[in-house]
């Protein structure tokens, strides 16, 4: 089974790659989107080059809790309800929504996932 | 002015590869007037073939209904360039499939010889982007018989693919009314 540092540096080689971004500037708290500028179309090749890497299946639903932020049920006036954050909690068990917990805004969401969320991520598949 | 920087396809599996040539001739003014004095055929055009060879292979899996366009070039290693009286092989294959986008992978060579290494992300466009299609059906049909998909083309069990249905009758009907 591959360290915590190993899956880092497979992810880190997967982002340069994918988003030609600097080594450097993929540290584990870089945010995909507003840090390393990840617009939603890398995160196909991101998917594509970390299953490539790993050997695993990464299904969409996993990484982009879509549904559960456009379910009525979890959202109310553009923020997640505590139900809906609890269903993402236990969809992304890996992410650490401590932040976002603090003002659920939806539109906030696709800017949360950071290198080490993602590390996590690929590790909880290993 | 016609943008199709294919000419013909020379093999067509659906869903998991196409092989398209593309013969570069001084008659053409992008390898006249690109760099006056140094004809070749520009390197941008050879992405722009590979993005049409790979997003037809793509968009055949829906019958061509999709609307699909390139929105990134991950990759694109060239050495070489390609002069009149060259002919180029474009092999796109399909590496990954979801139900927004698709990534392919290129290999270009020039009369035999390996030129380019290109990396291609494709988005599949949903209806927030508007209903209309992207091309006129009859005008789809004709381009893709002219670029002889249909004569080359098998489904991953070797059997011919078909003419889509929707297709074929708009060709009809354009057909009828220039008649």
């Amino acid at each position: 089974m591959a360290s915590s540092e190993e899956v880092f540096e497979k992810v880190q080689e997967a982002l340069v790659d994918a988003l030609g971004v600097e080594d450097d500037e993929v540290t584990k708290e870089a945010t995909m989107v507003g840090d390393l500028g990840a617009e939603s179309i890398d995160f196909l090749d991101i998917v594509f080059k970390l299953e490539k890497a790993f050997g695993i299946t990464i299904p969409r639903e996993e990484l982009f809790p879509d549904d559960i932020l456009t379910n009525a049920e979890y959202v109310q006036d553009g923020k997640v309800t505590a139900d809906g954050l609890t269903e993402l909690k236990g969809r992304l068990p890996w992410a650490d929504l401590s932040k976002f917990e603090e003002n659920p805004r939806v539109q906030d969401f696709g800017n949360l996932l950071t290198v080490n969320d993602l590390c996590r991520y690929v590790e909880s598949k290993l | 002015m016609r943008w199709y920087w294919i000419d013909r396809f020379e093999k067509f599996v659906s869903g998991v590869e196409a092989v398209t040539i593309k013969n570069v001739t001084f008659s053409e003014e992008v390898v006249y007037d690109y760099l006056p004095g140094y004809s070749h055929y520009p390197h941008s055009l050879i992405i722009e073939g590979m993005a049409q060879t790979g997003g037809l292979l793509l968009s055949q899996l829906e019958d061509f209904t999709q609307k699909i366009v390139l929105a990134k070039i991950s990759k694109a290693e060239f050495e070489g360039i390609a002069q009149p009286g060259d002919q180029l092989r474009l092999t796109a294959r399909l590496l990954s499939r979801q139900t927004d986008g698709a990534i392919v992978e290129g290999h270009v060579e020039v009369n035999g010889q390996p030129m380019a290494t290109l990396g291609l992300t494709f988005a599949i466009l949903d209806d927030s982007f508007g209903k209309d299609q992207f091309f006129i059906p009859s005008d789809l049909c004709r381009v893709l018989r002219a670029l002889r998909l249909f004569d080359v083309g098998v489904d991953a069990d070797g059997k011919p693919i078909q003419v889509p249905e929707f297709l074929a009758s708009a060709e009809s009907a354009a057909l009828q009314a220039a008649d």
